[in-house]
């Protein structure tokens, strides 16, 4: 990415195109190379052939509109900034813009105040790296975080989300109290959050109800930690023979990786079966409790597909999870990571019991 | 900067505003009746009700017989309910701020 930032902007109205190059060009201390386009395929055109650090774009165009330019830049350009900046005041456009995965949605600003306010959040935007990371403090850890939160002494909640995946992380007076994952808690619960890779967290108020359960100091929960971080990644490092595929019949493969997870998954209560698939069609398969995978399998793969692709087709964000519900089972399918997965579960769970079982095999998916 | 007023604009109806309501669908996927407004397009109607109507046979054939598959966006809840063969449809278009009453409510 060249050192001086580039900002694309895309509208349809030239006067609206002009006035903000100019402002954004001249008015901004990163001084950024700002570029228009007044149609959704010159926009993607553009980007396609530069590099550029954001992307502001209106939503109310006219033959491509904004969500679906907003769709294909947030496929192929992972790591551009989007913002939108329209006249809609409408919730659910905002809604599906997030969904969708913008960074920030403004109204056109009106005012001067409104217009300083932007510009700064436009300054801040393109000032940043794009790094891996928690958004909402940049360039952090969330080691860095919590070491930051424990040595100010802060009494808080850590709302951590990776995915469809909910954590916490609960700090009092400086030391961490407890932890919490679906199923999951205490120092386990703590050790899967921190060996999650990316995500999004809040800081919430503390609550002072929550009864300790981790009474290690929180250097020795961060070294632990790391220890296990290691340690599991150098098993990962090791030749993998539970990733061969086990759907010929072969002999199971060592409990580790893939097949130590699904002997996990398979202790979760309810759970009938489980498929795991990679995201590639000719990818391994790893299953639990099923006679046949391949039908399952099929099902699976082509069911997600569908929906990701109605999902872009009526830009409401990503696919999170299906819950089919049939006389005989319950089933759960979703993606983590590379993994595709169908979970069964006995009729009789609830709906809400499934989702939660689902969301607890995600997380252990995830870590 | 009051001038920049002259900048907005009102929403143009080619962004396809999701409704939340309702339709059936035979079982070669033609829509049979429909609560959702004419606004909304028919080949969105299609696209949901054929790929509700693939996921419904594709469990079948899987073993995995369905009468009921919640599909959830980010930004839209689906749900289908099979009916001999065809289907009926709920569309539930989610909004950040009952997403984040929900949110509030669970929380301790």
């Amino acid at each position: 990415m060249p050192a001086q930032p580039k900002i694309l902007l895309l509208d349809d109205d030239q006067d609206f195109l002009d006035l903000y190059r100019e402002m954004l060009s001249q008015h901004l201390p990163s001084m950024p190379e700002v570029r228009a386009a007044n149609t959704g395929a010159r926009a993607l055109s553009l980007l396609e052939s530069e590099p550029f650090n954001l992307l502001v774009v209106d939503l109310n165009l006219s033959k491509m509109d904004g969500l679906q330019v907003l769709t294909i830049a947030r496929r192929k350009y992972p790591q551009l900034r989007l913002v939108v900046l329209t006249g809609i005041r409408d919730e659910q456009f905002r809604t599906r813009a997030y969904a969708l995965g913008v960074d920030q949605y403004w109204i056109k600003p009106e005012t001067d105040q409104e217009m300083g306010l932007f510009m700064e959040s436009i300054e801040a935007l393109i000032s940043r790296e794009a790094q891996a990371g928690f958004r909402g403090v940049q360039s952090k850890s969330l080691v860095d975080i919590i070491q930051l939160e424990c040595l100010s002494q802060s009494s808080c909640m850590l709302k951590i989300t990776n995915g469809v995946t909910e954590g916490k992380i609960y700090i009092q007076t400086g030391e961490v109290i407890d932890a919490e994952l679906p199923g999951m808690t205490a120092e386990p619960a703590f050790q899967r959050i921190l060996s999650w890779k990316n995500g999004s967290f809040e800081t919430l108020p503390p609550d002072p109800t929550r009864v300790r359960t981790i009474f290690t100091s929180y250097q020795g929960l961060l070294l632990n930690t790391a220890q296990a971080i290691d340690e599991a990644a150098s098993l990962e490092q090791q030749p993998a023979a539970a990733e061969n595929d086990t759907a010929s019949g072969t002999a199971p493969p060592p409990a580790t990786g893939v097949a130590a997870l699904l002997a996990d998954v398979s202790q979760i209560e309810g759970v009938e079966f489980v498929l795991a698939l990679g995201h590639e069609k000719n990818q391994s398969k790893n299953f639990w409790g099923l006679q046949n995978p391949k039908p399952v399998a099929e099902f699976t793969r082509q069911t997600l597909e569908n929906f990701r692709s109605l999902g872009e087709r009526l830009q409401v964000g990503e696919l999170q999870h299906i819950l089919g519900t049939g006389s005989q089972r319950k089933v759960a399918v979703g993606s983590c990571g590379k993994s595709e997965l169908c979970v069964g579960f006995p009729p009789s769970l609830s709906p809400e019991q499934v989702r939660d079982a689902f969301k607890n095999i995600l997380s252990k998916w995830a870590s | 900067m009051g001038f920049l007023s002259r900048l907005f604009k009102p929403a143009d109806l080619g962004l396809v505003h999701l409704p939340a309501g309702s339709f059936t669908l035979d079982r070669e996927g033609r829509v049979m009746t429909s609560t959702l407004p004419r606004s909304f397009p028919s080949e969105h109607l299609n696209a949901i009700g054929e790929q509700v109507l693939a996921a419904f046979r594709s469990a079948k054939k899987a073993q995995l017989p369905l009468s009921e598959i919640i599909i959830h966006y980010a930004a839209l809840k689906l749900l289908a309910r099979e009916l001999g063969g065809g289907a009926m449809v709920f569309l539930m278009p989610q909004s950040l701020n009952r997403l984040a009453s929900v949110a509030l409510k669970k929380a301790p």
